[in-house]
């Protein structure tokens, strides 16, 4: 299969381009888009990327593995993220991890069978004065509690198709 | 210019409200929006310096250095471009201020990078958004095309010889990248790995080139010295630190958030008066007074006014103005557990002390907390923390360090106690 943008995606892309002086610059973000439009940086994609800035595959390799909002391995259609760090620990974070945990049968940086959902421990998300916080794909949902966490599940679950 | 506000604490920073917005240029105009940056342009870019060295404006991302100062640090005889960065890589752990400006009122920041990137002689500024706020980015964006669209950015900036553009920059999810050095190297598309210093970035920078880095709060107070003044902007802080703070509050209090103050506002009169006391009524156990890498105080210790000379002469700081506060029946332990691992997380591995000694603080304390700490442990914790600070390319190894060494010291008969009974007494 060979790889390519959507027309919507190659815009961005080309507008990138504009924005710096070397390509290199352009490379986060051209990762970033590669990553929403292809769901994950598998090696295929992340070659293309390489050849799309005229860059060594290594290099691209090198940077896409230091950033973790990279997907290096495929995620959920919806990706939920909780942040663990202090301030949402001492509102509950934790309960509300467990909660999302047993609801989806799934461990932080497991997906589930259908592949609707991925959990993941995430580090401090800026919501601390509205916290527990999590984000769903980008999409952040704050003052979280176990009830708000189950509507949000089944919503998203109904509209991803999935019983 | 209008004066009136001056005496309305919490109307210059956090101008909007909850649930409210200024995305858009009209109404932002009617606010009396550009005016600043009109007078500023009419000013020498030299002149724009001083008035904000005048108006005593501490740069708001952490380390408190005076912004004014920092721009004099380009050298005038090189002939390179000039970068102008602004630090919205929002992260460090209780932080959450620059995200109100992303998110609900981006033209005063937008304005501050205007007048700011005039001073240094920038015709081009990236701003740094953290991945995450991907929302953030497009109102970002948004806002920035309507400014192109009305003639305020572009080759002609308010129809004077001056050429600006803005760009957005997403960051991919790295702490470190907050670190103004791994800033550059982010936008350079490598990993975000702090550089030595010297060379400075107002000397060598991005792509080689002079380059300034800002927090978005700084930029936006910026654009406070000039719609006020500098001796205005002054008086809304304190005489050596100039303008108000926004303060972010969090943990264990009825009503956490943003809060805008004058700096050096006592930290009781943010807990109890603007946050309503804490949950319950409980009292205060601890509180982190900028961001989880500052130094721990304890309840005795809260009498304080919050700017960055008074917080350093207690041994702590100010930092982001990010405070968390945690009540009696926290464990002490558990709190340090989830900063020493996000250290550990974070560190970018570059330097030995930091790779290898934010691993040893965060699974000593992480035993520490699960009831397999040893005799011996705490000392070891100092010892460890010790060896970190001040041996790493960047500031992350003593971010690391300060908070070990502050709990172990101030909440010692606590680990010792996790340590002889081999369980958490709180029972986590």
């Amino acid at each position: 299969m060979t790889l390519a943008f959507t027309a919507e995606s190659e815009e961005k892309f080309k507008a990138l381009l504009g924005r710096y002086p070397n390509r290199q610059a352009a490379l986060i973000p051209t990762l970033v888009i590669a990553d929403r439009e292809f769901g994950y940086l598998s090696r295929e994609v992340m070659e293309y990327v390489a050849e799309r800035l005229d860059l060594p595959k290594t290099y691209v390799l090198n940077t896409a593995t230091f950033y973790t909002l990279l997907h290096k391995q495929p995620v959920g259609r919806y990706h939920v993220q909780v942040c663990v760090n202090v301030s949402c620990y001492l509102n509950g974070a934790d309960h509300i991890a467990d909660h999302l945990k047993r609801k989806l049968g799934i461990g932080f940086g497991e997906i589930t069978e259908d592949g609707l959902f991925s959990l993941e421990g995430v580090q401090c998300l800026a919501s601390c004065g509205t916290a527990p916080a999590i984000q769903v794909n980008d999409d952040y949902h704050e003052n979280m509690t176990p009830e708000k966490a189950d509507q949000l599940i089944d919503s998203l679950r109904q509209a991803g198709g999935g019983q | 210019m209008n004066d009136q506000t001056i005496e309305t604490p919490g109307k210059h920073l956090l101008r909007c409200g909850p649930g409210e917005d200024i995305l858009d240029l009209d109404r932002h105009l009617a606010t009396g929006g550009f005016e600043a940056v009109k007078k500023a342009l009419d000013m020498q870019p030299d002149a724009v310096r001083e008035e904000v060295k005048k108006g005593n404006l501490r740069g708001r991302g952490g380390a408190g250095f005076p912004a004014g100062v920092k721009w004099g640090f380009i050298p005038a005889d090189n002939p390179k471009p000039r970068y102008l960065l602004v630090n919205a890589d929002e992260g460090e752990p209780g932080t959450f201020k620059d995200r109100y400006f992303l998110e609900h009122d981006p033209f005063p920041l937008l304005e501050g990078i205007i007048i700011s990137a005039y001073a240094i002689g920038a015709n081009t500024s990236y701003i740094y958004v953290r991945g995450e706020f991907v929302k953030q980015i497009r109102i970002l964006e948004d806002c920035i095309a309507q400014l192109y669209k009305s003639g305020y950015l572009g080759e002609k900036v308010l129809g004077r010889d001056y050429k600006l553009d803005i760009y957005v920059h997403p960051g991919a999810g790295a702490y470190i990248c907050g670190e103004e050095s791994a800033l550059m190297e982010s936008i350079e598309g490598k990993p975000g790995r702090p550089r030595n210093r010297p060379p400075f970035p107002a000397v060598v920078g991005l792509f080689g080139c002079p380059t300034i880095i800002n927090n978005v709060e700084t930029m936006a107070c910026v654009s406070l010295v000039f719609r006020h003044g500098a001796e205005k902007f002054v008086q809304m802080g304190l005489e050596k630190d100039g303008g108000p703070k926004i303060y972010c509050l969090s943990g264990h209090l009825k009503k956490p958030g943003l809060y805008e103050a004058p700096m050096g506002t006592n930290l009781k009169t943010l807990i109890y008066d603007y946050a309503g006391g804490t949950l319950d009524d409980r009292p205060i156990k601890g509180v982190i007074p900028g961001g989880s890498s500052t130094p721990v105080l304890t309840a005795d210790e809260i009498d304080i006014s919050m700017d960055f000379s008074s917080l350093a002469a207690a041994g702590t700081m100010l930092g982001s103005g990010a405070t968390i506060v945690f009540t009696e029946g926290t464990c002490p332990v558990a709190v340090l557990k989830r900063i020493s691992q996000f250290y550990a997380h974070e560190s970018c591995g570059q330097c030995t002390p930091c790779r290898s000694g934010t691993g040893w603080l965060s699974r000593i304390v992480d035993s520490i907390e699960s009831g397999n700490g040893r005799a011996g442990d705490c000392d070891l914790l100092l010892d460890a923390a010790g060896n970190i600070s001040g041996n790493t390319i960047c500031a992350l190894g003593d971010a690391a360090a300060m908070p070990v060494t502050s709990f172990v010291t101030k909440f010692r008969d606590e680990f010792e106690r996790h340590i002889a009974e081999g369980r958490c007494p709180y029972g986590n």
